[in-house]
């Protein structure tokens, strides 16, 4: 497995996210309330919406376009609603994130 | 090794715990199941429509036995539990089968009560509670003609309906000359004997049985009055008594039915009781929503959350007997003391009665029309004033000051293709499949799984009677008080009460000290909490920007791409060439694909994208300009119209004062997006009265008019006073926003909380008390003092980087 660095823990916002940007499109990389790390493809199942944008709680992130509200660790939307999005591994070293793209 | 769990009693109220149990904590027990019926769980609520026909046994059931095995449970079926081992903890059934357990969970359910006449056990005499019965009684009207139903309540009813269906001649026969008297008046019940009389049923009010006779099996009814009836099917539905046997064999506490406390636990810790064989706080229980939120605490405690309890509040009756309408709440009799505002239509089938004691309203019942149903409960619960609504209120909710959704109210007449919910394109077929398919019970199941009134929510009273139309007679609204989320159990209302008493000043302590079942709360309570800590501690609260919508964190209107809108403040819609000139260059700079005139008079900037907003806010702010805040739950804007210095109408300067007045309000929070207007005379071009605030000028002075809406449902302002100087405006317009600031929930605008609290509370606050409208000024005052820093120029200075990718790889 290649790790790709991502930068310090410190600048994603606790309960947050920050965007990394790919050749194959944006990747979500949220940190929850208790600095875990999870990152997903950066498009909700449902109409597309910037899953980086969502409030986070828990372990999940609720679209900002229609409320969706996706599970970080499997990608998949919770609830009655069905769809999933992709999920990337992480781990955070010394304080600083990388992701397995 | 996992902990064992039994239950007794496989119907609708222990089977819920269950499934609430698995939701909770999936693997916490090995799960063992004993029900005496030969079936799986199945919905007992729905066995008239399967008397009546329009359902198979196959389609009311809830859990089949696959469920049982996808979930591991153990289901005993067709076996009765006789005797519970507590110092052994084992439960033993009557084939001998035993099974131990650590936790013991009763839903031994009800039974219905025989009249003890002499006869009453002679073959053809039965009770309705059971898929037998209904066998029995399908049967029965195969082979014979005349039947009897004892007891002319909701059961008794429904029964003698399927009967006369399935072709027999039915006789009714009830003690009093009420029917169905624990929910309907005297009037009501008249009404409804005519309307069943005409549909074939025949009545004997005012009977009292006496004796049962026959041979072989049932021949006649005999009554007190020495009269008598032939039967060859008798049905017996007077009531019904929680099922205590066993429980009271195991020496466990029971009164009129097993007592449990506020955690459903009975007298032995180690058991627990819940549904209709169970007894708190001296209530007892026959309809199905209040045994489904005992499931939610039950399952709670069982998963050893340990944070639920259960309330048992005023609960409301929506019931659909045989195709007619019902609905009734609270003290619908009256006494000496109340008065009865009364509408009755006998040749449309419809009656209506409200109760009200001292300008509240304690009681209602409604007959054929049960629209508002909901409508007035919720006037009970919160104990709304009603002398504003009062003329009208009779009519119901579309004629009290509303012309937005006055027609189609009623859905049984809908075909399946007709849409119900505009925003997601949700038909009446869709959800009654989804309802009838997925088991759903509530409004929010209904929303969860069709998105039927998940967005805007105009439709969700149409939805309701959907559910109720579809869910057939036992329907009834989820009662009590509206949870904020489910994270708690607290109202808005508690919650914003305890913030103050506790002084929790920030959304951890909160989540603390309330027990939140969530530790992070979640998207729906984090925004409000943010609100009510941001608006209860103006001076102290830290703004938590990741409690907050994307919109309001960046300050900005996300988009359908993506992307967002860039609205800056344009003063009471008064702008110049130079800055005109400013938007077009900077609109050109950063290629602005759109650029649109909204309606509060400024100018919005569509598809931007998310790194440009910083840079794009930092020339703006050289130009002059401040955020619009049109991303917000705050004043979005001032609307005006020329007024008197170009106008030759105008009475006053309402541009002049619209700008004052924004300058005053602006980078205020609320509890739901504010708009305000000024109109220069009463042709009101600035459509103020459909504003959160308005103000017509008149050549006296200054009309205030308040409770507006021209979204969702379009609502006229209420007049609040007339000032006569600018001065007296900006007071008055200071004070009641800071009122709806303080009392308003989370996402309620202005127009539901005035209906809520009443005009004549908010004039009584505002307008009549001098002292109070100065202090809540001041307190307005005073919170501005904090928020009217412009956000942009602040985020373009100092947070540029909350709006970069984090890195960019190749």
């Amino acid at each position: 497995m290649s790790w790709t660095e991502v930068g310090p823990l410190a600048d994603i916002p606790n309960k947050g996210s920050r965007v990394l940007v790919t050749k194959d499109g944006d990747v979500a990389v949220f940190r929850t309330a208790g600095d875990e790390v999870f990152a997903l493809f950066d498009q909700c199942p449902h109409k597309a919406g910037p899953l980086s944008q969502g409030i986070v709680y828990d372990k999940r992130v609720a679209c900002p376009l229609h409320n969706w509200v996706i599970d970080m660790e499997s990608g998949e939307a919770t609830g009655p609603d069905e769809g999933c999005t992709r999920t990337f591994e992480t781990k955070i070293e010394n304080g600083v994130v990388f992701i397995s793209l | 090794m996992k902990e064992k769990l039994v239950l007794i009693g496989n119907g609708m109220a222990g089977m819920r715990t269950l499934e609430e149990l698995l939701k909770l904590a999936p693997d916490k027990y090995d799960i063992t199941v004993f029900g005496e019926e030969p079936y799986g769980n199945y919905n007992r609520i729905m066995l008239s429509p399967v008397l009546a026909g329009e359902k198979t046994i196959n389609e009311i059931m809830i859990n089949d036995l696959q469920w049982y095995e996808e979930n591991n449970v153990a289901l005993h079926s067709g076996k009765k539990v006789t005797r519970i081992d507590r110092v052994k903890r084992q439960v033993i059934a009557d084939d001998g089968t035993v099974e131990s357990y650590d936790r013991l969970l009763l839903a031994t359910g009800s039974r219905p009560f025989m009249l003890p006449v002499p006869g009453a056990d002679l073959p053809g005499v039965i009770s309705f509670r059971d898929i037998k019965d209904v066998d029995t009684m399908l049967e029965t009207s195969r082979t014979h003609k005349k039947a009897v139903v004892i007891g002319g309540g909701l059961l008794g009813l429904e029964a003698a309906n399927g009967l006369m269906l399935q072709g027999m001649a039915v006789t009714v026969v009830h003690i009093s000359e009420t029917l169905m008297n624990q929910q309907l008046d005297n009037a009501a019940s008249e009404l409804m004997l005519q309307e069943l009389k005409s549909k074939g049923l025949n009545f004997l009010m005012s009977h009292a049985t006496e004796s049962i006779s026959g041979e072989d099996r049932v021949e006649k009814v005999h009554f007190k009055d020495g009269s008598e009836i032939d039967a060859d099917l008798v049905v017996m539905a007077v009531g019904i008594r929680p099922n205590i046997e066993l429980a009271q064999s195991a020496g466990i506490h029971c009164e009129r039915g097993i007592v449990v406390d506020d955690t459903m636990q009975t007298f032995d810790p180690t058991i627990y009781a819940v549904g209709e064989c169970v007894q708190h706080r001296s209530q007892t229980f026959g309809l199905v929503a209040p045994l489904f939120e005992q499931a939610k605490v039950c399952a709670n405690h069982l998963a050893q959350m340990g944070i639920a309890r259960y309330i048992s509040t005023v609960t409301s009756t929506k019931l659909k007997v045989t195709g007619i309408d019902l609905f009734s709440a609270g003290d619908f009799n009256g006494d000496d003391e109340t008065e009865d505002l009364v509408f009755k239509d006998a040749a449309r089938h419809v009656y209506k009665k409200l109760v009200i004691r001292d300008d509240r309203l304690i009681g209602v019942v409604l007959y054929g029309d049960t629209v508002d149903g909901t409508w007035y409960f919720q006037l009970m619960k919160d104990g709304t004033a009603i002398s504003d609504i009062r003329e009208n209120m009779l009519f119901g909710q579309h004629h009290i000051g509303d012309s937005g959704h006055g027609a189609a109210n009623s859905t049984d007449n809908l075909p399946d293709d007709a849409e119900i919910c505009g925003c997601n394109g949700v038909c009446k077929g869709d959800i009654t499949k989804a309802i009838s398919q997925h088991n759903l019970y509530t409004l929010d199941e209904v929303k969860a799984h069709t998105k039927a009134s998940a967005s805007c929510g105009s439709c969700a009273g149409l939805v309701e009677q959907i559910l109720a139309s579809t869910l057939g007679s036992d329907f009834n609204d989820t009662p009590s008080k509206k949870a904020m989320c489910g994270c708690t159990d607290l109202s808005h209302d508690e919650v914003k009460t305890a913030i103050k008493a506790q002084e929790l000043k920030n959304i951890p302590q909160l989540i603390e000290a309330l027990e939140w079942k969530n530790p992070d709360g979640c998207h729906s309570c984090r925004p409000a909490l943010n609100y009510y800590m941001l608006s209860s501690w103006p001076r102290e609260y830290q703004d938590d920007p990741q409690s907050r919508f994307i919109n309001e964190r960046v300050h900005a209107n996300i988009q359908k791409d993506g992307t967002y809108s860039v609205v800056p403040r344009i003063w009471g819609g008064v702008t110049n060439p130079r800055e005109l000139r400013a938007i077009a260059d900077i609109s050109e700079k950063y290629k602005v694909p759109t650029v649109k005139i909204t309606g509060g008079q400024r100018i919005d900037l569509l598809g931007v994208k998310k790194d440009d907003l910083p840079k794009m806010w930092a020339d703006l702010s050289d130009a002059g300009f401040v955020s619009g805040h049109a991303y917000g739950k705050s004043l979005r804007t001032v609307k005006t119209c020329v007024g008197s210095e170009w106008c030759r109408f105008g009475t006053q300067d309402s541009t002049g004062l619209g700008i004052k007045v924004e300058k005053m309000t602006w980078g205020s929070w609320t509890p739901h997006k504010f708009k305000i207007a000024v109109s220069g005379c009463p042709r009101n071009c600035a459509e103020a009265t459909i504003k959160d605030i308005g103000v017509v000028c008149v050549d006296s002075g200054y009309e205030l008019h308040v409770g507006g809406n021209g979204g969702i449902k379009v609502r006229a302002t209420d007049f609040l006073c007339k000032v006569a100087t600018e001065e007296e405006a900006m007071e008055y317009i200071a004070a009641y926003m800071q009122l709806y600031r303080e009392e308003g929930h989370y996402l309620e605008r202005t127009a539901p909380w005035i209906e809520r609290v009443g005009l004549k509370h908010v004039q009584a606050l505002v307008v009549e008390d001098e002292t109070n409208r100065k202090r809540l000024a001041q307190r307005f005052y005073e919170s501005q003092e904090n928020a009217q820093t412009d956000p942009w120029a602040e985020h373009a200075a100092k947070y540029k980087e909350n709006y970069i990718p984090i890195k960019q790889v190749s």
